[in-house]
């Protein structure tokens, strides 16, 4: 359908680099409602091209040091404007959250994870998107910054609906925070895509933390692409509470739990029965994975 | 400091390009890869989708892939820049191209530059690839032409050039 549109150059819009968090929040003071930020572009550049998008203002914020911080304190703190790419390739990310580690070679594919921003994918929030996802499954926060101050929301607050999060027009994502992994924890990101490094048709990201002799302690599972945000299975998760990880019947029930209320569109890549029935294999996978081997 | 204020004017970009620094005008809406193409005069890369999903732009951007289409010219101040033209050593090419012809990597040679720069990122990162790894690494470079094989084959035959084996 997009190939079809006869235009794919970027409309005219006023732009400027903002060299501080400071700065970059003036502007968008300023220019708020017709302005938007300019992260990695790798979702907002191909929607100019496309001219489904048109600020009138772009405000790029690659330049801002103090964005592209990765920092291990208890917590694990991304900062909005660390690269995938940086990400996949850092020991603190991989340590501190090895699920978001383990989903990111799904994203796109490597020469847009050099550009693509961690919390440039949060903020587009594509309810397909690898990322979104494993930070939902995660309960990681979000750190806001705006002219009125700082606010920090959880996951569940932070993805509204499709394309829409938290932020107001005059805020912008500062980081992202990741509550340190226990050392029980095992995870596995699993998806199923027409070819790599296209949006997943259904995905699935798995935390278990496993008792002494494999009990399900607390397991934590997110689904991509089943609803307008982040799918959090809470029925599966507590159905696996105090089950072993590898009782086929326990992980058969819970996997038909974990789709519950999901209302998936129907697409050209699969109808919503079809992702539902995926999203159930990839969950059974993805807790086999882990029975068998700790990751996926 | 008072804050830049955001503006649609043209503005010179200066850049190294191949190891020459060079400059152009652009507005703020250029890509990247028109400013190579029509102001700097490199039509080595090449254009297709004109947005991110076909890899025929693939530059590279101090050292990392990158798609050129998907990128302002604006944001490259400064920056280092990669493409096609910087490979061959005069007459010599680069044994990654050298590979592409004796493997028959390539048949209307559309998708080749940006092929070509993928697989020198590839395989700086990994010397020795198999199959599979090479199959995901360039899944975002579509090939019209070739089904792939040769382009997999010309991919282990640089490998083995770059080693030193061939
Ligand atoms: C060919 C192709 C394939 C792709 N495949 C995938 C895929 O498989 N999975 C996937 O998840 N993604 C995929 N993507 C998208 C990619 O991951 C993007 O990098 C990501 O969605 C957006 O991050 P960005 O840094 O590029 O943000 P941008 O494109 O710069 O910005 C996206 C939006 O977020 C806003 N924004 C960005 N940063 C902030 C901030 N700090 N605070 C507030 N607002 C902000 C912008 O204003 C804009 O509205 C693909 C992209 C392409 C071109
Ligand atoms: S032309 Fe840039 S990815 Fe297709
Ligand atoms: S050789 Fe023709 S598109 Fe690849």
């Amino acid at each position: 359908m997009w190939c079809m549109l006869e235009r794919v150059k970027p409309p005219r819009f006023r732009y400027c680099e903002a060299r501080s968090v400071d700065e970059a929040l003036a502007l968008l003071a300023e220019h708020g409602d017709d302005a938007k930020l300019l992260a990695g572009g790798q979702s907002l550049i191909p929607m100019l091209n496309l001219r489904v998008a048109r600020p009138a203002v772009l405000i790029d914020v690659n330049r801002i040091a103090e964005l592209q911080t990765v920092e291990t304190n208890g917590a694990l703190r991304i900062g909005a404007l660390v690269r995938q790419r940086r990400a996949e390739r850092s020991e603190p990310v991989r340590a501190g959250a090895p699920l978001l580690g383990q989903a990111l070679r799904f994203v796109g594919h490597p020469a847009i994870r050099t550009r693509g921003t961690i919390g440039g994918s949060a903020a587009h929030a594509d309810p397909a998107a690898e990322i979104p996802c494993v930070l939902s499954a995660l309960d990681a926060e979000f750190e806001l910054r705006g002219g009125a101050g700082a606010r920090v929301v959880g996951a569940s607050e932070f993805f509204v609906t499709t394309l829409t999060t938290a932020l107001a027009p005059t805020e912008l994502l500062a980081a992202i925070r990741i509550p340190a992994p226990s050392a029980r924890a095992r995870s596995a990101f699993l998806e199923i895509a027409r070819r790599h490094g296209d949006f997943a048709i259904a995905a699935v990201a798995v935390s278990v933390e496993l008792a002494e002799g494999g009990a399900i302690e607390r397991a934590r599972i997110c689904f991509a692409n089943l609803a307008d945000v982040p799918y959090r299975a809470h029925a599966a998760e507590k159905a696996l509470r105090g089950a072993r990880i590898d009782d086929e019947r326990a992980v058969r029930e819970a996997a038909e739990a974990a789709v519950g209320d999901a209302s998936p569109a129907s697409d050209l890549h699969a109808s919503a029965r079809d992702r539902l029935d995926l999203a159930k294999v990839l969950l059974r996978r993805a807790l086999g994975a882990i029975a068998a081997g700790g990751s996926a | 400091m008072s804050a830049a204020q955001p503006s649609d004017a043209k503005r010179l970009v200066t850049l190294t390009v191949n190891g020459l620094e060079r400059s152009g005008v652009a507005e703020p809406r250029t890509l990247l890869v028109d400013f190579l193409r029509h102001e700097l005069g490199l039509t080595g890369t090449h254009v297709g989708c004109e947005h991110g999903v076909c890899g025929a732009c693939t530059v590279r951007m101090d050292g990392e892939p990158i798609r050129a289409c998907i990128v302002l010219a604006v944001q490259a101040q400064g920056a280092s820049i990669e493409t096609i033209e910087g490979l061959a050593d005069g007459e010599a090419l680069h044994p990654i191209q050298q590979a592409f012809r004796e493997a028959h990597g390539l048949q209307c040679g559309f998708c080749t530059p940006g092929m070509v720069l993928a697989v020198q990122s590839l395989l700086e990162e990994n010397a020795d690839p198999s199959e599979q790894e090479i199959r995901e690494y360039l899944s975002g470079n579509v090939c019209r032409c070739t089904g792939y094989v040769g382009i997999v084959a010309a991919v282990q035959r640089a490998a083995r050039k770059l080693a030193g084996a061939e």
